[in-house]
């Protein structure tokens, strides 16, 4: 009778009613599909902010799946993709003004919603970095970049990979917390190169 | 008002340290000044001035149907204001969702009141300079009546699960022109925006602070901020779209952040930079 009984009941009945009895087993995760499809639903445009910026690029889903640490053939593939993605200076312009760097480096204007299209975005570096003596008022969620010419140079190892860490950050550390700023057009190639002189050469505050 | 003396012993030392020992003060660094700053605010917050304006706009008679929010269940039963912004976000089932307090408020003004939804919730944040929302006044006393209680954020029925669930994938979520989750600036310990200290939402003991003190009087803007009007500025420095005021998305993020910080002590209005 109960083997009779057993045979009768398919393998995905069985399966439903030890989870149905089983009290203490935890909710299934959401699908992610309705999760998105909420947080979607839970936003609107404002300005210049459009809904579009909900859509994830691969980089960024595939540093949400693994919450910044991919790993190791993960971030070889996303690092490789990175750096293949960075446009070096045209005519070897590295170096740009070190002042206009400074006021790229102070400003935290763009790309928000009271932000104008109109106006010219900053790098906002201070809010992570530390750069000069003289700017205390700098964060710690990147490292220190003071003295960063004066300890490394201007050889060309060093212009390229600056250049390709703002270009695009991913290049050399995948899931980095810093943004694109080149590569996601938050700044043009001539303020990477301010940014640049800023850090390089030798006259900057960052080297004094 | 509501403040402990110790408190205010504390400032007078301090300022008797500024008075005879300037070197020491000099060597101080930014963030203690920082620190100094805001321990010399906490004498006396005028989000009590706002609160008291919300406790009289509570029992008054309003709204198309001219009645006041006595009726209003908050969680803890029709009429219980004490206590009860500790333990939201929960599900109401007569809503069938969940709501955290000003999705709950806004629930009470239409369905007992009688407002227009969308009047509501319109312009729920005060611009700088304005007369502070009705919504913001009722928000500051309601808060004020759980000061002292502990967060105790429900995950009992299962969409409130479903909201943690979802809330925590938001915070991981990375997206916009900056690449920006809430993670990317609250997920590690001692970060700090410029001078700015980040609470870290992976510590219960910081999650606890940080939540216990929202709303919060902003001195640099001269007025009570919610919850809701703290999600929404960070995700305007996130580079995101703006979150709808009280939809699900932020009351998830705002359920995830509240049971994060279970166990820790309602100490809201509290007062900030």
């Amino acid at each position: 009778m109960r083997g009779a009984l057993r045979s009768q009941i398919s393998l995905p009945a069985v399966l439903a009613i030890a989870v149905g009895a089983c009290a203490t087993a935890p909710d299934p995760e959401p699908a992610e599909s309705e999760t998105l499809a909420v947080i979607r639903a839970g936003f609107h445009e404002r300005g210049i902010a459009k809904l579009d910026r909900l859509e994830q690029t691969d980089l960024q889903k595939t540093c949400t799946r693994y919450r910044d640490n991919p790993p190791a053939d993960v971030r070889a593939i996303l690092e490789k993709t990175a750096l293949a993605s960075v446009k070096y200076p045209a005519d070897d312009r590295w170096l740009g003004d070190y002042k206009q760097g400074e006021r790229i480096a102070q400003s935290g204007i763009g790309l928000q919603w009271s932000d104008r299209a109109d106006s010219v975005n900053g790098g906002n570096c201070y809010a992570c970095h530390q750069l000069t003596k003289e700017e205390i008022s700098f964060g710690n969620i990147g490292p220190s970049l003071y003295h960063y010419g004066a300890q490394r140079g201007q050889g060309e190892a060093v212009l390229r990979y600056t250049w390709a860490k703002i270009w695009n950050t991913h290049s050399f550390n995948a899931c980095s917390a810093m943004p694109r700023f080149g590569d996601a057009g938050i700044l043009t190639a001539e303020q990477v190169s301010h940014v640049m002189a800023l850090l390089l050469d030798p006259a900057s505050p960052v080297n004094r | 008002m509501r403040r402990p003396n110790s408190a205010v012993a504390l400032i007078a030392a301090l300022i008797g340290i500024g008075a005879t020992a300037p070197a020491a003060i000099a060597q101080s660094s930014a963030s203690d000044e920082i620190a100094r700053y805001r321990l010399l605010l906490q004498d006396g917050n005028p989000a009590e001035l706002l609160v008291a304006r919300g406790a009289a706009m509570w029992q008054q008679a309003r709204g198309p149907n001219d009645i006041s929010l006595a009726g209003c269940d908050l969680g803890l039963g029709r009429g219980v204001v004490k206590g009860a912004y500790a333990s939201l976000p929960r599900y109401f089932a007569d809503a069938d969702q969940v709501q955290d307090f000003e999705a709950r408020l806004i629930f009470c003004m239409v369905t007992l009141q009688g407002f227009p939804r969308d009047e509501l919730v319109r312009h729920p944040f005060s611009a700088i300079g304005e007369r502070q929302t009705d919504i913001e006044a009722l928000t500051a006393y309601a808060v004020d009546q759980a000061r002292g209680a502990t967060i105790n954020v429900p995950q009992t029925h299962p969409l409130e699960r479903a909201a943690f669930a979802r809330g925590r994938y938001l915070f991981y979520l990375r997206a916009g022109p900056y690449d920006f989750s809430c993670s990317t600036c609250h997920g590690a310990d001692d970060r700090r925006i410029r001078l700015q200290e980040l609470p870290n939402f992976e510590r219960a003991e910081a999650a606890q602070r940080a939540f216990a003190q929202w709303p919060a009087y902003r001195v640099s803007q001269g007025a009570l901020r919610t919850m809701q009007w703290r999600i929404n500025d960070c995700f305007r420095q996130q580079r995101f779209p703006e979150p709808t005021f009280t939809s699900q998305a932020t009351v998830d993020l705002i359920t995830y952040l509240g049971v994060r910080a279970n166990g820790g002590k309602m100490d809201s209005p509290s007062i900030k930079r």
